[in-house]
Parts: structure tokens; C-alpha cells; sequence
């Protein structure tokens, strides 16, 4: 017997209530060479060749184990103990689907709520979801979160924040009835607190600060969550949590949602994903956060028990009226999250963002004393600053790569007045003596 | 079950009772006791427009969440912190504490279309 969800009337009908004639249509966007590449590998190769194959073309990235890497904007190197991978890697986690069922995943279920609980402790808020996909999604619902709250139309956005993310927010604007509205930095990339105030109309559903910001630049929100909040609107701060073990929390500056992303515990650079979005919100905004969530509770024996709970927020019992369509998280790394967590301790967590200051603060003065090199040197700062280099950057990364190091990431990039002017990162895996080889090559460029 | 004879119903199981042009709004003793416990309410918001027949709230019991529709048009012009601090009090006493919020009608003919109580006790049987 044959079964066809969907029959060639059926397709033609859906194409024509959007508006397309034909399939290939709606595939129009992407360039017709990269509709059906041509792959470059000759017929029917032995599972050995094409093994060697595969592994020469791999070997052509270089990762920041070939490299001495001072990359971060965003995705930062860290040491992860191997207890981390050991225990992710057991069976009972280690599955492409998360089963939620509380009858048959307790483990499953503990493992989140402990992932939930630590979240609530660096960011000083009440509630945390199970995660999301990386920072800039759960950013984005941050956003989604406080349009859907106060019914307003704006989100005003500091350009400070991740390019990355604020193209995300863009696009999960995009064909709503909401907009996003960007205001500036200043010469020492703080915010433009007058810009900001100024963009703050009555129409503004949220702000979003990040902090340390994209610069590396901790921003002082002194009086900020005041002026949100006068003006009705919601503050969502987005911030490295390795930092908040060091820093002010999101809750202390009075936001009313943190999010960002959660990499930097567990999770290893990966050439840029899969990461793990945290989300969490005050209690007030409990019934609205998007995604999953595991809370505790008895069993009909009265033992402690966990499940997901307030779902009346998502999709599968409200379709149309659900607080967002995101019914999943993303386990695997929330649990390297939780479990590189826990093995640090709370007062580990603290010293490994010491040792990330600590190291960032020595390289920013040994590279601002390098003749050709500019930083700015007073400017509070995490594991990251920008360096100004007389010299173009490409020339300079050219002669840098040749040494086998990374130098950093160019902000031209994202910010075409920012020429010559890039990001450093420096955290606790970088020795005293692998800075000051970065600075003598630097020096020598 | 209790279905006050001074008071207005809907299918959709809401109660409304009329002082003036201004109708209070809450959820009949029937629905209360097949959602059960009501663990949270949303509600619309003071001076938001809601229309006959469509969602103006929300309430979430331990079962699941319900919408709730609003038996008139017009203007919310008061809601409920009561219900909202203590959501529990919409099972304890629906048709007094527990009431939603209140609408100033716009339309008095909706007012006529809406059923009594020996009406709606009639439907619920049929429904049944």
C-alpha cells in the first residue's frame, strides 16, 4: 500500500497559496552553484581511499590545538578536564534524543534541574530554562520574550553586543510587526548612555546590554535598570557566565532576563558549535520564558522526583498561544556545562575567572608597552581587549600565522571604522611564557 | 452545582453579571470543578479592548491551560488582583472572590443574547 503525506495536488495547493509557482522557487535565494555542487571525488573509491580522502581534507583546518590561539568574541578556549567528556559520554546520556519522560528519565531530568540551578546562581535570577541552542538564539527569545510582556513594538539594542547576535535578533524580527533599534559606543567602547536614553521611548519593549561586552569592556549599568524600568520596559542582559563568578550578576544590575552563552563551561570550541544558549528570567516572568524546563517535585510515594513542569507555556498544549515554538534544549551541552561546573566547585569557578583577568590584564600592558601598538589600558576588562596596531591587520595575522599563532579577530570585520583594530583573548590555558612569545612575535611584525 | 439565577452564561462556561453597562466577568461553578485546581491566571490588561466570544484570559490549572472568552465587547475596566495573588480562590468561590475582570460593554444587544441559567443548565446536559 502506498501512503503519501502530501500529494502532488496538495504541494501544487501549497505553492500557490504562497505565492510561487514551482518548488524550485522558493529555492532561489541560494546561488545556483551551491544548489548541486559538484563534488570533487571520482567514482566508486574504496571505503580506505575515500577514508584518506576525507582526513587529508580535514587536515586542512587548523584548530586552536595546532595553534597558539588568542581568538575568543565570543567562543573562548578553556581547560576542560576529561572527567567532563567521561561522564557525558555514558550511555545513559549519550542519546541524539532527550527523553523527558519522567517515568523513565529521572537521571535525564536531575541532570537539567542541577543545569538550571547553577545558571540561577551566577546570574542572581530566579528561574532558568533547560537551555537553548547557543547565546544568540536565547538572546533572540529574550527579545521575542519582552515584546510578547509588555506588548510593545521596539527592542533597543547596544551596538557593543555581539555583531553575530544582533543579526539573529534581525532575523527573528524579520515579517513581525517588530523592530530592533541600535544605539552606539563611545572612543573607550562603553555605551553611549546618552544615545541610549535619548532611544528610549514608550514604545521599547526591551534593552539589551551585553557585559563584558563585545570589546571585552565590562559596561557600567550603573542607573540603567532604573531608567528601563521607569520607562515599563525589560532588561535583558546577555554576559559571559565564566564572568559572573568574578562580576556583578545580571540580578545585582536589576535585569529582568540573562542569556547568553554557556560555552565556556565544558564545551570546547568546536569550530563554532554545537554551544549551549542559558536563559533565565526573574519569577515574575516565570510563565513566559520559552523552552523547556525541569522542576522538582514528589512522587505518589512522596520521594523526591523531577519532570518538566509549567508547560502550559509551550507548544504542545497551547499551539497558537505558546510562549515560543522551541520545544526542545540542547542536553548534551548543557550537561558539559553542569558537569565542568560542579567539578569546579564554587569557589573554582571564581578562581578560573581570576586567572582569566589576571591573564588578560598582563597581556593587554606587555602588548600596550610594544611599540605600534595601542590599547586602552584603564578600561575594566574580563579575558579580552582591542588592540590597535599601526600596521594593516592582514599583513599582520599573515606573518602571525606563518608562527603557528592566531592573533585575534579583526573588528573591521563588524565595524568597518574600526580599521586595524582587533580582539585579543587571553585565558587561564595561556602560560606566562606563551604571552610574552605572542609579544615578541607581535613585536617583530 | 450552583448557577446563580441573576447571572448571565456562555458555552464556553463564563458567567457575567451586568451593573449598568459594566459587566463582571468569571467562570461558572461547572467549569471550576472540571479544570480543578487553578494554579494561575492571566489577564487582560486594564483598558485593553476584548470582543465577544474571543480570549480575553487565561487560567492554568494543575490539569492544563484554558482560554477565557470574553461574553461581551467592549473595554476592560477593571481586573482582579484578588485571583491573581490567590488563583486558588476562582475554585473556592467562583462566582464571588474568583470573578476575572469587568467590561464596559459597547454593544447592549449582546447582553440579551447571552443565556440564563435555566439555558445554560439545559445546554450543559446536552453537552454532557
Amino acid at each position: 500500500m502506498h501512503f503519501h503525506p502530501v500529494t502532488a495536488d496538495d504541494k501544487q495547493k501549497m505553492l500557490e497559496d504562497i505565492g510561487v509557482s514551482s518548488f524550485e522557487d522558493l529555492l532561489k535565494g541560494i546561488p545556483a552553484s551551491l544548489r548541486n555542487p559538484k563534488i570533487n571525488v571520482r567514482e566508486a573509491v574504496s571505503e580506505l581511499e575515500i577514508q584518506n580522502l576525507m582526513r587529508g581534507l580535514g587536515n586542512i583546518n587548523h584548530s586552536a590545538h595546532d595553534y597558539l590561539s588568542f581568538l575568543g568574541a565570543g567562543s573562548y578556549e578553556h581547560f576542560v578536564p576529561t572527567a567532563v567528556s567521561e561522564v557525558i559520554r555514558r550511555n545513559e546520556f549519550y542519546t541524539a534524543y532527550t527523553p523527558y519522560q519522567p517515568e523513565a528519565s529521572q537521571g535525564t531530568l536531575q541532570s537539567i534541574y542541577e543545569y538550571q540551578s547553577l545558571i540561577t546562581e551566577l546570574t542572581g535570577l530566579d528561574v532558568s530554562n533547560a537551555s537553548h541552542y547557543d547565546g544568540s538564539t536565547s538572546l533572540a527569545e529574550a527579545v521575542l520574550l519582552s515584546v510578547r510582556h509588555t506588548d510593545r513594538v521596539k527592542v533597543l539594542v547596544s551596538r557593543a553586543v555581539h555583531p553575530h547576535y544582533r543579526q539573529v535578533i534581525e532575523t527573528y524580527l524579520k515579517g513581525t510587526p517588530y523592530s530592533m533599534v541600535e544605539f552606539g559606543f563611545g572612543e573607550d567602547h562603553t555605551f553611549d548612555r546618552a544615545q541610549f536614553e535619548s532611544l528610549l521611548t514608550p514604545e521599547v519593549a526591551g534593552v539589551v546590554f551585553q557585559t563584558p561586552n563585545f570589546f571585552g569592556v565590562l559596561e557600567d549599568l550603573e542607573g540603567v535598570s532604573e531608567k528601563v524600568h521607569e520607562n515599563g520596559s525589560l532588561l535583558i542582559m546577555t554576559a559571559n557566565p565564566l564572568s559572573l563568578a568574578a562580576l556583578r550578576s545580571p540580578g545585582e544590575w536589576g535585569a529582568d532576563v540573562a542569556v547568553g552563552e554557556a560555552q565556556p563551561f565544558g564545551v570546547a570550541l568546536q569550530f563554532g558549535g554545537p554551544y549551549v544558549g542559558y536563559f533565565s528570567a526573574t519569577r515574575a516572568l516565570m510563565r513566559r520564558i520559552p523552552g523547556r524546563l525541569a522542576g522538582l517535585t514528589v512522587d505518589s510515594e512522596g520521594k523526591r522526583a523531577f519532570c518538566l513542569t509549567l508547560q502550559a507555556r509551550e507548544q504542545h498544549i497551547r499551539r497558537e498561544r505558546a510562549a515560543s515554538n522551541i520545544c526542545t534544549n540542547q542536553a548534551l551541552c548543557a550537561l558539559a556545562a553542569c558537569v565542568h561546573m560542579t567539578l569546579l566547585g564554587k569557589e573554582g569557578i571564581r578562581e578560573v575567572a581570576e586567572l582569566n583577568m589576571d591573564r588578560a590584564a598582563y597581556l593587554r600592558g606587555k602588548i600596550g608597552a610594544t611599540p605600534g601598538f595601542k590599547v586602552l589600558k584603564d578600561q575594566p576588562i574580563f579575558n579580552e581587549f582591542v588592540v590597535r596596531s599601526d600596521k594593516p591587520f592582514d599583513v599582520l595575522e599573515k606573518k602571525l600565522l606563518n608562527k603557528k599563532i592566531f592573533p585575534g579577530v579583526p573588528l573591521e570585520t563588524y565595524y568597518p571604522e574600526l580599521k586595524n583594530q582587533f580582539l585579543v583573548c587571553a585565558t587561564e590555558t595561556k602560560t606566562q611564557e606563551q604571552l610574552d612569545t605572542f609579544v615578541r612575535e607581535l613585536s617583530q611584525c | 452545582m450552583n448557577f446563580p439565577k441573576e447571572l448571565r452564561y456562555t458555552k464556553t462556561h463564563e458567567w457575567a453579571k451586568k451593573e449598568g453597562r459594566t459587566v463582571t466577568v468569571g467562570i461558572t461553578d461547572y467549569a471550576q470543578k472540571e479544570i480543578s485546581d487553578v494554579v494561575f491566571v492571566e489577564l487582560p490588561k486594564n483598558g485593553q479592548a476584548v470582543a465577544a466570544g474571543k480570549p480575553a484570559a487565561v487560567v492554568e490549572s494543575v490539569k492544563a491551560a484554558f482560554d477565557i472568552y470574553s461574553p461581551v465587547t467592549g473595554k476592560v475596566t477593571a481586573v482582579s488582583s484578588v485571583i491573581e495573588g490567590d488563583p486558588g480562590m476562582v475554585n473556592q468561590d467562583c462566582y464571588g472572590k474568583g470573578w476575572f475582570f469587568t467590561v464596559e460593554m459597547s454593544t447592549e444587544s449582546e447582553w440579551d443574547a447571552l443565556m440564563d441559567s435555566a439555558q445554560y443548565e439545559k445546554n450543559l446536559k446536552t453537552e454532557v
